[in-house]
């Protein structure tokens, strides 16, 4: 168990400092989500919405495309070169791979988000400030939901045609549910509702983290076995 | 060759008893009161959304099955029953709103119910999309089957996550704890139609898996 969290943890240092190097998938994925923001502002009627209305769903139909730009890059890197054939063969198991995937993708995401909150506060004049706990927590949850899901999806669509294509439309059923639910929390949290009207969302939330994230750990090597 | 003959005569003799089906829940079963004649949708309506359930189920277990032994029986059965189900889901997602509309004056709307048929019919979609995509037969079979099993294990969470939005999709009055409150002749009507579809669904199913047979025999497997 601890050599599998090693190798996990190698794998998502591996992805990190290669991102980090290139910059490139995550400038353009934070200026992505900037843009989408400024296109939200600007498709709604002014007089007649006001932007407290929209904001949780902005805030998230945001946060959707931003995950899914960062899960087409998550597998595009190790089809190089054959690199991925070259992280098959060595000796780290399958789920270590995909935990250190899940990490990485993880990171990444979550940086994009933490920056772009802010943003989203600044353009929609929202007081973020006020609930940032227990936002950070649903964004977190809903998040980790994402990517174990779009993770596992990401390397199976890389060796397809049309994988850019094919990814959404695989991926966003599933994370409708747990859209849903950071939605409704979102929505009460900037209405000023207490926390308790929250908490069954939240534990919904964790629970498709535990067995989505479960559930991709076994299934994902299957997925790369030759 | 087998199967599609087989399935051609079941399919056959269903679509023979299908139009029984229809002639009874036309003629000889009594007009719901307050509905009307928009009720008679309801034995057809019925049994295609319980084929499409039990397609997309049959999909998650042949999955896991397929997984467990790598037996390529199992990923052309998947195949056939997630194309079959599409049909018979794209059945109970028509034949829904013609009902909805004179009954609850809206065509569509955002119920549990209602949701995760829809969210059926594109996990259907996504399914066959994914097969397509993939040139390499061994690798088919194997996403496919992650697909299918993660799809099992999803639809209990779109049924959570839209189960606590107001319904106005009639209860359960067959399937439920308590006994059936549908009245005897309609009951009736209901099991044949749901027979007969569920023979449909096999015959179907049947004439798929035998033309997924021919097209493996003629391009063999590799991976």
């Amino acid at each position: 168990m601890r050599e599998m969290l090693l190798h996990a943890w190698l794998v998502l240092r591996k992805d990190l400092v290669l991102e980090w190097r290139a910059r490139t998938a995550f400038l353009s994925t934070l200026v992505f989500t900037v843009l989408v923001l400024l296109v939200f502002n600007f498709g709604r009627d002014p007089t007649a919405i006001g932007p407290l209305d929209l904001a949780p769903s902005v805030l998230w139909v945001t946060f959707t495309f931003a995950a899914m730009l960062a899960l087409n890059r998550a597998f595009q890197l190790e089809l190089e070169n054959q690199a991925l054939d070259g992280l098959l063969l060595a000796p780290v198991s399958r789920h270590s791979i995909y935990l250190g995937k899940l990490g990485a993708n993880l990171a990444f995401v979550v940086v994009v988000q933490a920056i772009a909150l802010p943003l989203f506060a600044l353009f929609f004049n929202v007081d973020v400030g006020r609930v940032l706990g227990p936002l950070v927590a649903v964004m977190l949850l809903a998040t980790v939901g994402f990517v174990a899901v779009g993770t596992l999806f990401s390397v199976m669509v890389i060796r397809t045609r049309f994988a850019e294509l094919l990814l959404p439309v695989l991926l966003l059923p599933f994370l409708i549910p747990p859209l849903i639910w950071a939605v409704m929390t979102t929505a009460k949290l900037f209405a000023g509702r207490p926390l308790s009207e929250v908490v069954g969302w939240l534990r919904l939330l964790a629970a498709y983290d535990i067995i989505f994230v479960a559930l991709a750990t076994v299934l994902f090597p299957v997925t790369v076995s030759e | 060759m087998n199967h599609i003959r087989v399935g051609r005569w079941i399919s056959g003799g269903a679509l023979v008893l299908l139009a029984g089906v229809y002639v009874r829940a036309l003629a000889f079963t009594p007009i719901e009161r307050s509905q009307g004649l928009a009720q008679k949708i309801f034995y057809v309506h019925v049994p295609a959304a319980w084929a499409t359930m039990l397609a997309m189920g049959l999909v998650g277990i042949a999955s896991i099955l397929f997984l467990l032994v790598k037996d390529d029986r199992f990923d052309r059965f998947a195949e056939s029953s997630a194309e079959v189900g599409t049909a018979f889901s794209l059945v109970m997602l028509t034949t829904g709103p013609m009902w909805g509309k004179p009954i609850w004056g809206t065509w569509w709307t955002w119920d549990a119910r209602l949701t995760l048929t829809l969210f059926l019919f594109f996990l259907f979609i996504g399914y066959l999309l994914l097969r397509s995509a993939v040139t390499d037969a061994g690798l088919r079979a194997r996403y496919s089957a992650v697909l299918g099993i993660c799809g099992l294990v999803l639809l209990p969470f779109i049924h959570l996550s839209v189960y606590f939005f107001r319904t106005l999709h009639p209860q359960p009055i067959v399937l439920k704890p308590s006994a059936p409150s549908l009245p005897g002749p309609m009951l009736v009507t209901l099991l044949c139609s749901v027979t007969v579809f569920t023979l449909l669904y096999v015959g179907f199913v049947m004439q798929r898996y035998g033309i997924a047979v021919v097209r493996d025999e003629s391009e063999p497997r590799h991976g």
